[in-house]
């Protein structure tokens, strides 16, 4: 089946799926998040041809923002090559005709699921996250009313009971995802389910970051070269995850890495979180222990430490 | 009577506005950073084209809009509520945003809508107009801003820096400000604080 170049196809939607009223309720809020960073701007979310819990927010806010001469990248724990990342990218591409890219430093705008990319973001790019539990406080308040005075007051006592209850039973703190940072010194924020290691990025990154939250139908956003500060204690500073062994395909240290099981034999190997960091490695000639093209089969000489 | 239809909006509304939404989100992030917005509107004059862009890209029915000064003029209204289906309110506490001829004559801040304690977010954002931006003298800080910024624009009012530290001191609540020139657009969020020079 041919049809001529001009045609339209047969189901045609607005540029990025969205029609124009929802654009301009998503665009005032994104503006109001922006001038209260941290802050959690309510917003009348859509129901999105996807799941909640697969991006609605997140892609809500791409839909808004973005322009057709954009450049879209869209990961999924790290990953550019996983479903929920594929999916988005897909919509993306079929709705907004957008060109899409891999590398982190092509992109001006990237989408993102749970991480932050290895590569330091620029200016001008725009990280949107997506977030399934906007309001850090839910788990110690479930009254809204109540969660709302508390961030008017900047009250976080709460928060600094609940990581002193990890301390007190684990003896360090064992909250290792979804970190609660203040911003700008007044609104905590929870930044989504990236890993802790990622939160000192998001300190004063040259990056517009914005969080949108289909569900909970919240959009909060952190402006470029804002103070993120992780909550800790004095005799319990923040720390991050670390990894006894580099990367199993690029010998990549200091970067989040995943646990590959091999085989049911106990074997397993440690590999960038971040596709597209560990491909471009790779491209420039860095191997690792399990690197081809002499790469075993098993994991015997393979890493056995994971993070701590 | 006769009755001059209004003058035209975007041509291209969706991409139109989606260019005009990015040049003012980036100016809100990066404030007191003038950014290009192009506008290729006529609107009913003393409107100025940019300004026009921006209320046409933000402005609908969920947000009352007052017109201050020279604007509150009916064609200008007429020009608003034809595009865009916003209310024209004549009481400035009720607008959501509040549009301004000549930023030399800002309204006095504390009678915009500042947001409430729940919901800062419900606070008045002020369009103006001003003739150009100069690098200075004010000097500002605060999210979006590595160190410092010089900021400045013709006309402003002479106690500016005073009125948004006032505003400032208010956070989370306070109103943000757009400044609109011909060809560029920057922004005064209520986090942007004037710093006192060293001497």
């Amino acid at each position: 089946m041919t049809h001529p170049a001009t045609a339209m196809p047969a189901i045609s939607y607005n540029f990025a799926y969205l029609d124009e009223q929802t654009k301009r309720m998503i665009r005032r809020a994104i503006l109001k998040a922006i001038a209260i960073p941290g802050y959690q701007v309510p917003f009348a979310g859509r129901e999105m041809p996807m799941p909640y819990g697969w991006g609605t927010g997140g892609v809500q806010v791409t839909a808004a923002l973005l322009g057709a001469d954009d450049v879209l990248k869209v990961i999924d724990q790290g990953s550019d090559d996983t479903t929920n990342a594929v999916a988005l990218r897909t919509f993306f591409e079929t709705t907004a005709g957008v060109k899409t890219t891999s590398h982190t430093a092509e992109a001006n705008v990237i989408q993102t699921r749970h991480r932050i990319p290895e590569t330091p973001l620029k200016p001008g790019q725009v990280l949107v996250y997506q977030v399934p539990i906007p309001e850090p406080l839910r788990f110690l308040e479930p009254r809204e009313t109540e969660t709302r005075k508390l961030h008017a007051l900047s009250d976080y006592g709460l928060i600094h009971v609940k990581l002193y209850e990890d301390i007190a039973r684990h003896g360090h703190i064992a909250t290792t995802y979804a970190y609660p940072a203040t911003v700008n010194g007044h609104y905590v924020m929870d930044p989504s389910p990236i890993p802790k290691f990622d939160n000192p990025k998001m300190d004063h990154s040259p990056a517009l970051q914005v969080f949108g939250a289909g569900r909970e139908k919240r959009i909060y956003a952190v402006p470029p070269y804002t103070s993120v500060v992780p909550l800790d204690f004095a005799d319990h500073p923040f720390t991050v995850q670390r990894f006894s062994q580099p990367c199993a395909l690029c010998g990549a240290e200091g970067v989040y890495l995943d646990e590959v099981i091999l085989d049911d034999q106990g074997g397993r190997m440690f590999v960038c979180s971040d596709t597209d960091y560990c491909a471009g490695r790779q491209a420039e000639g860095h191997t690792g222990t399990l690197s081809a093209p002499d790469a075993p089969t098993r994991a015997d000489e393979g890493p056995k430490e994971g993070c701590s | 009577m006769g009755i001059a239809a209004p003058a035209a909006g975007f041509a291209e509304p969706v991409h139109e506005s989606q260019r005009t939404f990015v040049a003012l989100m980036w100016a809100m992030a990066e404030p007191a950073l003038p950014r290009p917005l192009a506008s290729a509107l006529t609107p009913p004059a003393p409107l100025s084209p940019e300004l026009a862009a921006v209320a046409l890209t933000l402005l609908d029915y969920e947000t009352p809009f007052f017109l201050d000064g020279p604007l509150a003029i009916a064609p200008v209204a007429a020009f608003l509520r034809f595009h865009t289906g916003a209310p024209h309110t004549l009481v400035a506490a009720e607008a959501r945003f509040v549009l301004c001829a000549d930023a030399g004559a800002l309204p006095d801040f504390a009678t915009l809508a500042q947001g409430t304690a729940d919901y800062p977010d419900r606070s008045a954002t002020v369009l103006a107009q001003v003739d150009r931006f100069t690098a200075g003298p004010l000097i500002f800080s605060g999210p979006g801003i590595p160190d410092t910024r010089r900021f400045g624009a013709e006309p402003l009012p002479a106690d500016l820096a005073a009125r948004l530290a006032a505003n400032a001191a208010l956070f989370p609540l306070g109103i943000d400000l757009v400044l609109c020139a011909p060809g560029t657009v920057a922004a005064l969020p209520r986090t942007t604080r004037p710093v006192t020079p060293n001497p």
